[in-house]
């Protein structure tokens, strides 16, 4: 259960989101829309922990625990996960290490046993299979030379071989084909479980045909200014942002 | 902000005390007087038993020596060294040890603790160890097993008397006595070092790899180490360096000469984890070292790869003279500096055969207040038709109080030679280590892993069982790097 009450935070001199208050229950997935500048990578950024980003006021709790005071590690061993809308580049570092390295770390952190290089990989060709990917997705650098598809499908790998009991989505769908938008919703969908939530921050309804929220909310002007069922991305399609923040 | 402050915290008060080599042995040591003059070099002869030519030899180097001047074009700072002020000579005390059963106890723990067993039973399987403690040579393991295949491997002293024709003929001839202020030094003191044979035709059956260890206060250590390949042979050879950690500079001013025949190859390894000195920069190895090696047959090859994490100074040039015909030369380096440590380094290629080719890729480190130079010549004579070299340079900074530089030198007085040079410099992104992070890694094995990324092309190079110890000891050299 991740509770976010009256979060205001700012980058520099910049008030980014001015007090959005938000529940996401397990078990759920939350669609956040939004026109652009409204604070949705922000909020991604800072229930993830990332540098720069300073929260004036409010809190977020994960399942009781108070994550803003926690290292980004942290909150990914607390199982917290940021599918990122810019994937980075890891030259050098082969992918199948990156990964073993971060499901090993928070193996440790978790108290659990860690995985050798022979069952990693058993994981993670299971993995590839069920997403429909190559295996020498694993042999390449991260994300160096990928293409935009392959960069978010390779975030939907690591999210898989994680487990993160609370996944955000930061506008995973920008630049996909309709094809790789589907493995993208299989990926997330696959994951729906009781122990499971996610925030999916997207701009369209589009992947919200393949992932099916149970809550949609607006984020305009760093407020959340509407709440409702599905039904709302399509109205919003219809209808556009304009005169939200009025609401 | 504020967990990450911290998290650096508790990093920089662990990485005060992460150099784990930084012990000292308790060991009865006979040491000669301080201070450097021609009694204490007729000393060091006499104490080997060394033959009349050597003694005449070292003599010439000492009064070269003395009209010379430290070299000051590098791109380091120091307090002035006092030759006078320093030993030139330090060893366990008693006869030498004849077998491994004589060897004190205190030192093959010394060596254990290292993790550098030199029982043969629990040595690294594969791999014959040398192991120099200040001024000597303490143990040689594999010795008959590589004798049988005809490779000679053992200290340099035993060499002049078991095999002084081969030492006459080729000591110094790779890097002359006069070549410059720190070889000329070692020329005159020179103690200790390894020296491989390796006969016409043979591949040397097993890695070869010496270890160096500096023990004794404000004593100077002067290995020389001395590799020969014959026609067709081949070896890898790797040296490990450590030292206690001490107030004082210590230096070390070794020479290595590598001489490969034709169609011969040798791939020489260095793994250099002096000491560093303390974080205010205290302390710490002063490390000039001069190896080069001579590609002297058709198509001979040697190759350089080093992995330079330690030391408060670091200024080394292994280089390749490429005089055969279509012989190659390789430089893979990854230099890292940290707190205030200084390295200059780089290669020199000599390109004088027809068709040789040589390869240069360096990865510079810099962290915390350090300063890294990549220095490098590329020479191409007139006669050296179809002579290429590719050059890659690239630097990697963390924080924003270091300095990364480069400075390569490139001379071709050859129409038909092709000479490529790329550079580039960069910085750890924030948004890598928090991509990083965001999966679950640490700030510092984020670093660990996007630095060994950096260097894989170099790293790749290393022999396998020392590849994993020298990505660990890049991790380690980094703790208390970033916050």
């Amino acid at each position: 259960m991740l509770e976010i009450k009256n979060l205001s935070a700012r980058i520099g001199d910049k008030e980014i989101l001015r007090g959005v208050t938000l529940s996401v229950p397990d078990g759920e997935i939350h669609a956040i829309m939004g026109p652009n500048g409204a604070g949705k990578s922000t909020l991604s950024y800072v229930l993830s922990g990332r540098d720069g980003y300073e929260v004036t006021g409010g809190e977020a709790i994960y399942n009781g625990q108070d994550i803003l005071a926690l290292t980004p590690e942290a909150r990914a061993a607390a199982g917290i996960f940021l599918a990122f809308q810019y994937p980075v580049e890891l030259p050098g570092v082969g992918n199948a290490n990156f990964m073993r390295t971060a499901l090993n770390a928070v193996k440790r952190a978790r108290g659990e046993a860690e995985l050798d290089a022979v069952a990693f990989l058993k994981l993670a060709r299971a993995a590839l299979k069920k997403l429909s990917m190559q295996d020498d997705m694993l042999k390449r650098n991260v994300n160096v030379g990928f293409s935009g598809g392959e960069k978010k499908r390779n975030e939907v790998l690591q999210m898989a071989l994680l487990q993160p009991g609370l996944a955000i989505l930061d506008e995973t769908d920008s630049g996909l084909d309709i094809d790789a938008l589907k493995i993208v919703a299989e990926g997330v969908n696959a994951l729906r479980s009781e122990t499971f939530s996610a925030l999916v921050i997207t701009h369209y309804q589009r992947l919200l045909d393949y992932i099916v929220p149970d809550k949609v909310h607006v984020l305009a002007a760093g407020k959340i200014v509407r709440s409702g069922g599905p039904e709302l991305a399509l109205e919003l399609e219809a209808r556009g942002y304009a005169g939200l923040e009025a609401a | 902000m504020s967990a990450s402050i911290e998290t650096r915290d508790t990093v920089e008060a662990l990485a005060a005390d992460k150099y784990k080599y930084g012990f000292t042995t308790d060991i009865a040591m006979e040491e000669f007087p301080k201070g450097l003059n021609e009694d204490i070099v007729r000393l060091i002869s006499a104490k080997k038993n060394e033959p009349e030519w050597l003694l005449a030899w070292r003599l010439k180097a000492f009064t070269l020596w003395q009209k010379l001047e430290e070299p000051v074009w590098a791109h380091i700072k120091h307090p002035p060294i006092v030759y006078n002020e320093l030993y030139y000579y330090a060893a366990p005390s008693g006869p030498a040890p004849k077998s491994l059963d004589e060897v004190d106890p205190e030192l093959l723990n010394m060596y254990e603790k290292l993790g550098i067993p030199l029982s043969e039973r629990a040595a690294l399987a594969g791999v014959a160890v040398d192991a120099v403690f200040d001024s000597v040579s303490v143990a040689t393991t594999f010795r008959e097993t590589l004798a049988k295949s005809g490779v000679i491997f053992c200290p340099i002293s035993e060499a002049v008397r078991e095999h002084p024709e081969l030492v006459r003929k080729y000591l110094g001839s790779v890097v002359p006595i006069g070549d410059n202020f720190f070889a000329a030094l070692n020329s005159a003191v020179f103690s200790d070092g390894s020296f491989v044979y390796i006969p016409k035709g043979v591949r040397c059956p097993m890695e070869l790899s010496t270890y160096f260890r500096i023990n004794a206060r404000n004593t100077g250590q002067f290995e020389r180490t001395l590799i020969i390949a014959e026609e067709g042979a081949s070896v890898s050879y790797l040296e490990g360096c450590t030292a206690p950690q001490r107030d004082e500079n210590q230096l070390h001013a070794a020479v290595v000469e590598l001489v490969a025949l034709d169609d011969a190859k040798i791939k020489y390894s260095t793994v250099q984890n002096w000491y560093p000195g303390d974080a205010d920069g205290k302390g710490g190895i002063y490390n000039f070292v001069t190896k080069r090696g001579a590609c002297r047959g058709r198509n001979s090859k040697i190759s350089w790869t080093q992995v330079e994490t330690g030391s408060a100074i670091t200024w080394k040039y292994p280089s390749c003279v490429l005089q055969g015909d279509g012989s190659v030369g390789e430089f893979y380096s990854v230099a890292l500096t940290h707190n205030h440590q200084q390295a200059d380094t780089g290669t020199k290629m000599i390109h004088i055969g027809k068709n040789t080719t040589s390869t240069i890729i360096s990865k510079g480190i810099s962290a915390g207040h350090s300063n890294n130079t990549y220095r490098g010549l590329v020479k191409i004579l007139p006669q050296a038709s179809g002579a290429r070299n590719y050059t890659q340079c690239d630097s990697l900074l963390i924080g924003d109080q270091c300095g990364a530089h480069t400075v390569p030198y490139i001379e071709s007085r050859n129409a038909s030679a092709k000479v490529e040079h790329e550079a580039t410099t960069s910085k750890i992104a924030e948004d890598q280590l928090f991509y990083c992070r965001s999966r679950g890694l640490s700030e510092e094995d984020a670093v660990g892993l996007i630095v060994n990324g950096f260097c894989k092309d170099v790293l790749k190079e290393l022999p396998m069982e020392f590849a994993v110890e020298a990505q660990k000891l890049l991790a380690v050299s980094l703790e208390g790097s970033v916050g």
